[in-house]
């Protein structure tokens, strides 16, 4: 337990490690470590942001879902809308349709009904005639009797 | 443990002998291994000293090798090992020895920053320094007493060996004047001539009791790195007696044997708090004397 020189000896070593630790250790350390604090902060900031922005698209996402929704409901009324006026517009094309077939089956008739009329009166302009002839004898012109037989005809 | 051809008390004084290199005085009678006495010549000898006699007897000029070679070589470690991880520290995620030596470094930032406040880029590097530093010196302790000088012994024929350099006053006390050092160069760098009315004016503010003040105060100034020095070593030199001195129990008898094993286990459980904690003591005071010397009180 004697003080020597090993004294001076470990205040020199307790300088020299002092220094390297000064120079060489302690400021890359602790810049790193600063450097990783900054780091967690910004990550920490960005994730709060990202949170943030989270809470905005699901707000954003959920008033689109509604304003989606409106407007199927607007198509689908629409579509309704649209197949009621079809459906009208059917029926009113197949009244006039109706309408058009009826009024020419009419006509046809009416002509068939005039037709068969001329026939009948043709037919029996003939056989009154040939009563005629028959009751008269065969002293009928029938040329100079046309116009009385005609009339006859006419009136029938 | 002791061996037979030794006395209990030649073990102890023999664990606590440094291996000495030094200045034999002229005229000194060196007793031999064989008994035979040599007188060392007019101009002294530079020699490695084979006994405590003969160590005490170089007085100044000599110097405790293991002591030297166990702190630098302690002192290495500490550089290498927080210089790797200086290299390596990255902002990325920190893993295995970067975090250990992160959170030692931030435990001594917060530390420095709690108790000085003055600008000083040097003081938490110096306080890192002695906090891992002592600490390497005292966790020596808890290497069994026996196994490195014995090792050596048989190895390479060195006689004596103290692995733990906190056991040195010579160690601590040459850390503590380094750091009263410091402490005087800040004083009067801070102060100027402010410092030397203090020493005068303290705690006795009147010009007649100037020299009592000065000698009060000067004796307070120098009982600080005394009490720093001191009381690292004294902490650990009980220490290393203790085990020591359980050591020796062993060579008591058979029936020693578990009572000396348990006081063992007993005692290195007590040390484990005692190691840490003289070395954040001697780091807290080396930055608590230096903040007093950068502020007035």
């Amino acid at each position: 337990m004697n003080i020597n020189l090993t004294l001076i000896g470990q205040m020199i070593a307790f300088v020299c490690f002092v220094m390297f630790c000064m120079k060489y250790v302690w400021p890359p350390i602790l810049a790193a470590m600063a450097e990783r604090e900054k780091k967690m902060a910004d990550g920490l900031a960005a994730a709060d942001r990202a949170g943030h922005d989270l809470e905005l698209a699901k707000q954003k996402a959920v008033q689109r879902l509604i304003e989606a929704k409106h407007e199927a409901a607007a198509i689908v009324d629409s579509a309704n809308k649209r197949g009621i006026q079809i459906v009208e517009e059917a029926k009113s094309t197949a009244v006039v349709e109706a309408d058009r077939v009826k009024t020419a089956a009419q006509a046809e008739i009416e002509q068939e009904t005039n037709r068969a009329r001329e026939h009948l009166r043709g037919q029996v302009a003939a056989l009154s005639l040939a009563g005629a002839e028959k009751i008269l004898g065969a002293a009928i012109d029938e040329k100079a009797h046309a116009g009385l037989v005609d009339k006859l005809a006419a009136e029938l | 443990m002791a061996g037979s051809t030794q006395t209990v008390s030649e073990y102890i004084t023999h664990h606590l002998t440094n291996l000495t290199y030094g200045k034999l005085p002229g005229g000194f009678e060196r007793r031999g291994e064989d008994g035979a006495i040599t007188t060392v010549g007019d101009g002294g000898a530079w020699v490695m000293a084979n006994g405590a006699t003969e160590a005490s007897a170089m007085g100044f000029s000599a110097i405790h090798v293991d002591s030297m070679m166990w702190s630098i070589g302690l002192g290495i470690i500490f550089c290498w090992l927080f210089r790797r991880v200086a290299k390596k520290a990255e902002t990325g995620v920190p893993s295995g020895m970067v975090n250990a030596v992160e959170m030692i470094v931030e435990f001594v930032d917060s530390t420095v920053r709690d108790t000085f406040h003055g600008q000083n880029k040097m003081i938490a590097p110096l306080a890192l320094t002695i906090f891992v530093w002592v600490l390497l010196m005292n966790l020596m302790d808890l290497v069994p007493i026996d196994l490195v000088p014995k090792v050596l012994e048989i190895v390479a024929g060195v006689h004596f060996q103290k692995i733990v350099p906190s056991t040195d006053p010579n160690i601590t006390l040459g850390m503590a004047v380094g750091v009263f050092i410091l402490m005087l160069y800040y004083s009067v760098k801070i102060k100027g001539v402010g410092f030397l009315r203090e020493l005068s004016f303290t705690p006795f503010n009147h010009w007649a009791f100037i020299p009592v003040n000065l000698f009060m105060e000067i004796v307070g100034l120098l009982a600080k790195p005394f009490s720093l020095g001191l009381r690292l070593f004294g902490n650990l030199y009980a220490g290393e007696m203790i085990f020591i001195l359980i050591a020796a129990l062993f060579s008591a008898g058979v029936g020693w044997m578990i009572p000396a094993g348990l006081l063992q286990v007993a005692w290195g459980i007590f040390h484990l708090l005692v190691i840490p904690l003289q070395a954040f003591i001697f780091m807290v005071l080396t930055i608590v004397y230096l903040s007093m010397a950068y502020e007035d009180h």
